[in-house]
């Protein structure tokens, strides 16, 4: 009996411990989103108010440009910006990533663990660091404020751990499995495509998320390297709501929503795929 | 017509040799199994049949045909592997079809020959499970059954019995020779297990540190060493092998083993070997028996005095280890009888089914 009751006081306190600590990372994020939805009146009122009184879209109609007290902040551009440097750049860490974790998890080369480890260690290095040196070469080049500079650099740094994480997969299927496709008829391309990658789907998958958050989200470079409406991304516009004096909480909570919703979806398109553990019952038992 | 030509074959690994140039022909419809210790080379040698390793030197054709630069989908062949390869993403129905749907094969070819593997290795109730939901036994028939569909003209077997419990493998080895007898197709199978060896080959391929040390059928590699690894490694127990040095005693050769113990040379080897020569005595636990056995010897026997160290009942015989020279050895008996440790009986030694290596080369003197 006493043990019994202990174990419950155990899973009690467990639960409560959980709340707390989900309460600590969401609470925030719950408070942006109320405030996306709330007029400055209430934003600002002192004492607080924890209730909201009155929610409406004023605040998404605002920087849009719509209603009463516009904002002349270029959302639109913002966001396709974001868009389309996220996307690309995943993509192609995708391609480097699927390409080189295949190699390494199956090809025998000179210095292998080497490169390996190199490719690692270029991590440990804060991105803040390489501002100004990229900020340097990136003058020279052209390359500040456009869309293919940001892309570049987000390739740059999501590959080490897409690579990392895609040889991780590859190296759990068997070479055996690709072995057999290629005896019943495949080349080796399509042994890869029919057999290895589908086995592999939700390693590209995790990385794929993995890459597309760290650029969708990512703010200190883009601030450096990104001036105008030609290349400046979502997190970077949240700053256009800072004035000399005055922050624009409600312009920026409503923005803030924005950026967050699509990578919620994209979690969830994704989410699916990753189901690990599939190559399981494939080899031996 | 699918045989099978290997010639000085070399498999290097960057600057290791592995394969020493190997010869064998192996027969259209041949059963023939490669054996031999844990590193020796057989599954080397298989994938270079499969394609799946380049080879260093040398040529191997199947059919009359140089593969030497041919992709394995293009050598018509199929291969099972030891830890089967299933695809775990597609359900039996699939695993099997896969080749055919490659190869482009309408649907209901794909259909019919996917049945008739089914129904040949008896796995018509699984085709809708993935393999993750089948057992041990039931995926090496999904295996098996994925590399008949295709109709290939060689079947390759890399240890496909290794992961089944002992019971299993018995009733896989008959099946894989019944699947032989049904589609007759050229097999090459490769095991450590000189007991698969045995019992499924046609032609036994000996294989050690990258050569062939004999080839032949399993009577013969039973019956006839060429030499004390043969010996030793095909047959259970292992063949009992004792040093000595040919001498000449009472008029006749002798090996002796030690001042007092000796045995006559057989009068069918007394003409290979000269006084002097070290050689090593074999001899199988069958061909040593107690004395006044009911199993009668044929030819000629020589008896020895021997001390039962240890006596392991098997049931139609057992199996008696004792001490001869200085080596530890096994003899037969088929009465059953309990043996106390530390028996003394007196032994027979059919001569005729003796052996004689040449101690420094290890070779037959049967030649
Ligand atoms: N990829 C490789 N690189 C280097 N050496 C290898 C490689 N594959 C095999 N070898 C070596 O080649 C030799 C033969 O290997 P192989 O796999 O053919 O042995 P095997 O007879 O099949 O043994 P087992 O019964 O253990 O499967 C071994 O000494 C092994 O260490
Ligand atoms: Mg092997």
């Amino acid at each position: 009996m006493a043990s019994k009751t202990k174990k419950q006081i155990g899973k009690v306190a467990n639960w409560i411990l959980t709340f707390v600590l989900m309460l600590v990372i969401g609470l925030p994020g719950l408070w942006v989103v109320l405030t996306a939805f709330r007029p400055n009146r209430e934003i600002l009122a002192k004492p607080a108010i924890w209730i909201p009184e009155k929610l409406s879209l004023d605040n998404f109609g605002k920087i849009f440009g719509y209603g009463v007290d516009q904002i002349a902040i270029p959302v639109p551009s913002y966001f396709a910006n974001s868009l389309i440097i996220s996307l690309t750049s995943t993509a192609i860490a995708l391609l480097i990533g699927m390409s080189g974790g295949y190699a390494f998890a199956r090809f025998r080369f000179k210095r292998k663990n080497g490169y390996f480890l190199a490719l690692m260690l270029s991590r440990t290095v804060p991105g803040i660091a390489l501002s100004l040196p990229i900020f340097m070469v990136w003058s020279r080049l052209g390359l500040i404020d456009t869309k293919m500079g940001m892309i570049i650099i987000y390739v740059a740094l999501n590959i080490p751990f897409t690579i990392w994480l895609i040889d991780g997969f590859f190296r759990q299927i068997p070479k055996e499995m690709s072995e057999a496709a290629q005896v019943d008829g495949c080349t080796r391309w399509q042994a890869f495509w029919k057999i290895e990658f589908p086995l592999a789907k939700s390693g590209v998958a995790s990385a794929g998320i993995f890459a597309f958050l760290t650029s969708w989200n990512e703010y200190a470079l883009a601030s450096q390297l990104t001036r105008s409406t030609d290349s400046k991304t979502l997190p970077v516009g949240l700053m256009d709501f800072t004035a000399q004096f005055t922050i624009d909480w409600a312009g920026m909570s409503a923005m803030a929503v924005i950026i967050i919703v699509p990578a919620l979806i994209l979690t969830f398109l994704v989410q699916k795929h990753l189901i690990a553990g599939l190559t399981f019952g494939g080899v031996k038992g | 017509m699918a045989e099978i030509l290997l010639k000085d074959v070399v498999k290097n690994y960057g600057k290791l040799e592995v394969v020493h140039g190997i010869n064998l022909f192996i027969e259209h419809n041949e059963f023939v199994v490669l054996v031999g210790p844990s590193g020796c080379g057989k599954s080397t040698t298989l994938r270079m049949i499969a394609g799946l390793e380049d080879i260093t030197g040398g040529e191997i054709s199947i059919g009359g045909t140089v593969v030497n630069d041919f992709a394995p989908r293009k050598r018509d062949i199929s291969m099972v592997f030891q830890n089967y390869a299933l695809y775990p993403h597609m359900s039996v129905r699939e695993n099997l079809g896969f080749g055919l749907k490659i190869a482009k094969q309408p649907k209901d070819v794909i259909e019919e020959r996917v049945n008739e593997a089914a129904v040949i290795l008896n796995i018509e109730d699984l085709m809708d499970r993935t393999p993750a939901e089948l057992s041990g036994g039931q995926r090496q028939r999904v295996a098996m059954g994925r590399a008949i569909v295709r109709h290939p003209q060689v079947f390759l077997f890399d240890e496909p019995l290794s992961n089944l419990d002992a019971k299993l493998r018995v009733q896989m080895r008959t099946e894989i020779k019944r699947l032989h007898q049904k589609v007759k197709t050229t097999i090459v199978y490769v095991t450590h297990d000189q007991v698969e060896a045995m019992t499924m080959a046609d032609r036994i391929v000996v294989m050690k540190d990258g050569h062939i040390e004999q080839v032949g059928s399993p009577l013969e590699v039973f019956e006839r060493p060429v030499d004390t690894f043969v010996a030793s490694f095909i047959g259970s127990p292992p063949m009992n092998l004792i040093p000595g040095e040919v001498v000449m005693r009472d008029g006749r050769l002798h090996v002796a083993f030690n001042a007092d113990q000796s045995v006559p040379v057989p009068a069918s080897l007394a003409d290979k070997t000269t006084e002097g020569q070290k050689v090593i005595f074999g001899f199988r636990a069958d061909d040593l028996m107690p004395d006044g056995h009911a199993v009668p010897i044929m030819g000629e026997a020589s008896g020895l005095r021997l001390t039962v160290d240890i006596a392991e009942p098997l049931g139609t015989e057992t199996l008696l280890f004792c001490q001869f020279a200085g080596v530890d050895i096994q003899a037969k008996m088929y009465n059953p009888r309990m043996v106390k440790p530390g028996e003394v009986m007196d032994f027979k030694c059919a001569l005729d089914k003796t052996h004689l290596f040449d101690a420094a080369s290890g070779k037959s003197l049967r030649g």
